[in-house]
């Protein structure tokens, strides 16, 4: 049973759990906030594919770049207007916030856009299958694997490499020291912002694209799994969240093939009380240290 | 005019007031102290010149600059560096990368390296340990990368929060030998420290505080021979004038 295919399938889930985690796990890193609108990010990421494809009719790369850009935007706004004003007070009231941005922008494309789901279409190629070594895969699935590996390796050089990466781990491990060095708070937690925006986006399109739909509550779904995923891994390191994005997707592939027909639907429950066997028996997650949990103030 | 003056400065934590009203003056190249036992507002007054603490009341001057209720960012691009208590050095980022934060201000790539030479000279146990995790340095070697750190952003005016404390004797020695040199150098310091004795031998003046106020300042010989030093950490009469009960 624990074949090629069974191994791309795997790593492909993985990719895309791992994708969703470490947008999380950035803005926890430095705001100590679990940010509850994540998943909006998402959902408008997927109404940019839609709307830049049938109203703007973009061709599909730019479409793309459009979903991108629009989850990167909202989850920037949502720092400057919902969540800097409160970032002094206390942990309660960030998370509070972020429920209410979640609610504001769920309603906001209720509102605006429909509470109807609409159809959103990627190109052929993505649905496409071919083989490899015997093994049948969706082209998507290999696409996400890439896209996981460039953009993991792009953000291990911006934090190990760049200046601002440095700063955002260090403002991650001790947030008014950093200050003291000169790093303006907004920086690093506006860049935390926008990297988690990116990742959403990328995230959106390949979540979207399984579903080919999008509607106002498309986002609870991949933040519940980001959230898992963290607590699994561990919330503390971007590398906890990927190691937790991956086994994720191998427990939920491995349910997959070994659950019997009539229990495959009960799959998430069974999730559930491996997540709770975690709380209960290991809190801090595989990935243990790194953030400390000194607050932003 | 002084380099740095503070007046009447009040802060508090919550509705703790640990300030009462503290005024003091660092002139240009000269070497402070502030003396004072544990909760004597130390700390409290370096947290409130950096920005770290917003104070109640007060106003804090710097180069002629208004700095009361500024950024601690922005305090940092004015000159001021401050070395924590418990040196903070970033334990997860590399010797390397705690010096390279510590240049965010003022970054110039051939400055830069110079800089790490001049710190090298200083601390040659800095250039051996470069590529590791702060994190792993002993006591006394995190408390030379933290005022190597503060360093990197040629600060005009270096703020010390209790260097040796936690320290060995030995090591106690190291940093006040160091900080001796420093003011050689040129550099303008405002020494926090528990240890009176050792930092009178080294400073030029003095501020002792206690309980949120300025009990006596002046000259380190000044404050050698008219307040029983002793007295004050052990409760004598000299104590009770600076607020302290045992």
């Amino acid at each position: 049973m624990i074949d090629l295919e069974f191994l791309i399938n795997t790593l492909s889930l993985g990719s895309l759990y791992a994708l969703l985690a470490l947008g999380l796990v950035l803005v926890y890193g430095i705001l100590k906030l679990v940010n509850f609108a994540y998943g909006e990010y998402i959902m408008i990421g997927g109404y940019g594919l839609y709307f830049s494809a049938t109203v703007l009719h973009l061709p599909w790369w730019a479409t793309m770049l459009f979903a991108v850009l629009a989850a990167v935007v909202t989850s920037y706004l949502t720092e400057l207007a919902a969540f800097r004003p409160v970032r002094n007070k206390s942990a309660n009231a960030l998370i509070v916030t972020s429920f209410a941005v979640s609610i504001f922008l769920q309603n906001a494309v209720l509102i605006l856009v429909s509470p109807r789901a609409r159809a959103v279409q990627l190109p052929a190629v993505f649905s496409r299958t071919v083989s490899i070594a015997g093994a049948t895969t969706p082209v998507r699935n290999l696409i996400i694997i890439g896209t996981t590996v460039v953009v993991l390796v792009a953000l291990s050089v911006l934090m190990k490499r760049t200046v601002l990466g440095m700063a955002m781990r260090a403002a991650a491990e001790k947030f008014t020291t950093t200050r003291l060095m000169g790093v303006p708070a907004n920086l690093v937690i506006s860049a935390a912002f926008i990297i988690s925006g990116l990742l959403a986006g990328i995230a959106s399109i390949f979540w979207i694209g399984r579903s080919a739909s999008v509607d106002p509550v498309t986002g609870s779904a991949p933040l519940l799994i980001a959230f898992i995923a963290t607590v699994m891994g561990g919330m503390h390191s971007p590398t906890g969240a990927v190691v937790g994005g991956f086994v994720y997707g191998l427990l939920f592939n491995i349910l997959s093939i070994t659950l019997p027909a009539g229990m495959i639907s009960y799959r998430d429950a069974f999730m559930f009380v491996i997540v709770v066997l975690f709380l209960l028996f290991r809190p801090e997650g595989i990935i243990k240290g790194g953030y400390t949990e000194e607050r932003v103030g | 005019m002084p380099m740095l003056t503070v007046e009447n400065l009040m802060a508090s934590y919550g509705v703790v007031r640990a300030l009462h009203g503290i005024s003091l003056e660092v002139n240009e190249g000269e070497l402070v102290a502030l003396l004072g036992v544990n909760g004597a507002g130390k700390s409290t007054t370096l947290k409130s010149i950096t920005g770290v603490l917003r104070p109640v009341k007060g106003t804090i001057t710097f180069l002629g600059k208004e700095i009361t209720n500024r950024t601690p960012e922005f305090i940092v691009k004015q000159g001021i560096s401050l070395v924590p208590e418990g040196r903070d050095i970033f334990g997860q980022l590399t010797v390397e990368e705690n010096l390279r934060l510590g240049a965010f201000v003022s970054y110039e790539r051939d400055r830069y390296k110079a800089d790490l030479k001049e710190i090298f000279e200083l601390f040659p146990i800095l250039e051996e340990r470069f590529t590791q995790a702060g994190g792993l340095l002993s006591g006394g070697e995190q408390q030379m990368l933290a005022i190597a750190r503060a360093m990197m952003a040629h600060p005009k005016l270096l703020m010390l929060d209790e260097p040796s404390l936690g320290l060995s004797p030995t090591m106690t020695d190291q940093i006040f030998v160091l900080i001796k040199r420093l003011r050689e150098m040129g550099s303008t310091i405002l020494l926090v420290e528990q240890n009176a004795e050792r930092a009178l031998e080294i400073v030029e003046r003095a501020y002792l505080l206690g309980n949120g106020e300025v009990e006596f300042a002046g000259t380190a010989e000044d404050l050698k021979h008219k307040v029983d030093i002793a007295s004050v950490y052990f409760g004598g009469d000299d104590a009770q004038k600076a607020g302290v009960t045992l």
